[in-house]
């Protein structure tokens, strides 16, 4: 392996290409390069315009600091798009690793690899300013009476059971704009978002939308951690872990959180 | 195909994707709870949609020129609602509706779908009771006509009976197809069986829930299709 690797260093190196690292070579879908996968569309603040090759946006910032750590060149990334049931249907992907605010959960752990988290996202409340007018505050006893909606693919569906327990039905929607669109058609009052989503959608698509307020990741029993997701058994989970490691390390993950996602602070937390 | 499947490389991880027990047994319980509104929202829905139907193929039926406006009304509305997909129909009417400012508990997701769904089937069974109709022979309304009955009269004790009960099975076939469609109201809110298995699919990161719904909908719509058939037998059999 050694030896194979560093022939394909030595390789790349005379083509003049960025050399992969020890541990990545050879264990991409593609040599020389290392294919990406994220949502079809990605959204704000996770991936700029819908454009990840453009570097903007946190986990377009991340993906490249991955990539760069396991010795990809900026033109060696390739991007591909999935959804999430694409993400975890059995069978062999079409990406090296995916990210697209992936939660870790033992479930799913079964049937596809996380890497090691990149990001902890507090859960929070977003709402209507109408709502807030008549009475809804930040706490825990006052979120119950409201009629609440979710993401149907997101770990926002167990928690709202488990931190807020409703006192109505919770009304599901298959994604972040369905939910919006029921927010202000007056069907629900309040939809549980992870922060840096819910403050997006309450600052850009919401006309009169309200942050409640938000569960600290580390209050929840099991907080919401984001990981990249790739295949069962992919090699270069080891490669990624440690790259991720690296960046945690020499502050470079908090530097790209705090350049995308640094509004987050100021929410008032429930108590 | 039972003996060829398993010998595919990839069986073990579609077994464990699509076909695990222990998921199953899990979600389950669950996914028929969930299915209790598919069944609620279908049995509101079916004599709505029985009722409209009618009333829509009643009017591409009027004959007297001066009601023709409802004939046109009859021929537009069942180009629309025939030629527009029904998820798009809920969409529409499911959040569009309510966009407008209805108070609650007008704006719910719940009647709104109904409408959608109550209106797109309303066309296709008004189809159905129309060539129900037509198929009734013109010498009928003459020799009603002849006795004295009014074209109203006529419609109502003469043509109806017979072409109502003339297009029961394909109605029925309808109405299979509306059992199904009824999951369709999960895009705008409600969590019936289809969204339910799906959120445990996005949970669990494991299809087989979506199998497990697809039983509980095989076990409602096999012996309704049986049912269909048998009337459709017993009807060919009184007619030859």
């Amino acid at each position: 392996m050694r030896l194979i690797g560093s022939t394909i260093l030595a390789l790349s190196l005379a083509t003049g290409a960025m050399a992969q690292n020890e541990c990545a070579a050879g264990r991409t879908l593609e040599e020389g390069k290392l294919t990406i996968a994220t949502g079809n569309p990605a959204y704000y603040p996770w991936v700029m315009d819908d454009a990840p090759e453009s570097k903007q946006g946190f986990e377009a910032a991340v993906a490249y600091a991955i990539a760069e750590e396991l010795g990809f060149s900026d033109d060696q990334v390739v991007w591909v798009r999935s959804s999430f049931d694409q993400a975890i249907q059995p069978g062999a992907k079409n990406f090296d690793f995916n990210l697209q605010q992936f939660s870790i959960t033992e479930e799913r752990e079964e049937v596809v690899d996380f890497s090691a988290p990149y990001y902890s996202a507090a859960m929070a409340v977003l709402t209507r300013k109408p709502v807030v007018d008549a009475g809804a505050t930040a706490s825990v006893d006052a979120l119950k009476g409201l009629i609440w909606g979710a993401d149907a693919n997101t770990t926002a569906v167990p928690m709202l059971n488990d931190l807020i327990q409703p006192e109505k039905d919770v009304l599901l929607y298959g994604d972040n704009a369905d939910v919006v669109e029921a927010m202000k058609a007056n069907q629900i009052d309040a939809a549980l978002f992870d922060l840096p989503t819910a403050l997006y959608l309450g600052a850009v698509v919401l006309e009169d939308g309200v942050i409640l307020g938000q569960f600290p990741a580390d209050r929840s029993e099991n907080p919401d951690q984001f990981g990249l997701l790739m295949e069962e058994g992919n090699p270069l989970k080891e490669c990624v872990d440690a790259a991720l490691a690296a960046l945690a390390e020499d502050g470079t993950l908090a530097a790209i959180e705090s350049e995308w996602l640094s509004e987050t602070t100021g929410v008032p937390v429930i108590e | 195909m039972i003996l060829l499947v398993p010998l595919a490389p990839g069986w073990e991880a579609v077994k464990k994707s699509f076909f695990n027990a222990e998921v199953f047994a899990r979600t389950f319980p669950g996914l028929l709870e969930a299915f209790l509104l598919d069944v609620a929202i279908f049995a509101w829905s079916a004599p709505l949609i029985f009722i409209l139907g009618l009333l829509i193929a009643l009017a591409r039926d009027v004959r007297a020129p001066a009601l023709y406006p409802l004939r046109l009304f009859g021929i537009v509305y069942t180009d629309i609602f025939r030629g527009v997909p029904v998820i798009l129909v809920i969409y529409l009417i499911g959040f569009g509706v309510p966009g407008l400012g209805l108070p609650r508990p007008w704006n719910s997701p719940y009647i709104w779908g109904t409408v959608a769904l109550v209106l797109t089937y309303a066309a296709y069974v008004a189809e159905v009771f129309r060539t129900g109709i037509e198929s009734i022979h013109q010498s009928q309304r003459s020799a009603a006509a002849s006795l004295g009955l009014s074209s109203a009269d006529t419609m109502r004790f003469v043509i109806l009976p017979q072409a109502v009960r003339r297009v029961v099975p394909a109605n029925m076939n309808l109405f299979i197809a509306l059992q199904k469609d009824v999951a369709l109201l999960s895009f705008i809110g409600p969590v019936e069986i289809f969204r339910q298995a799906g959120v445990y699919k996005s949970l669990l990161a494991n299809f087989t829930p979506y199998v497990g719904a697809a039983l509980i909908f095989l076990a409602i719509t096999i012996p309704a299709t049986r049912y269909a058939d048998y009337l459709l037998n017993r009807q060919l059999r009184e007619r030859s």
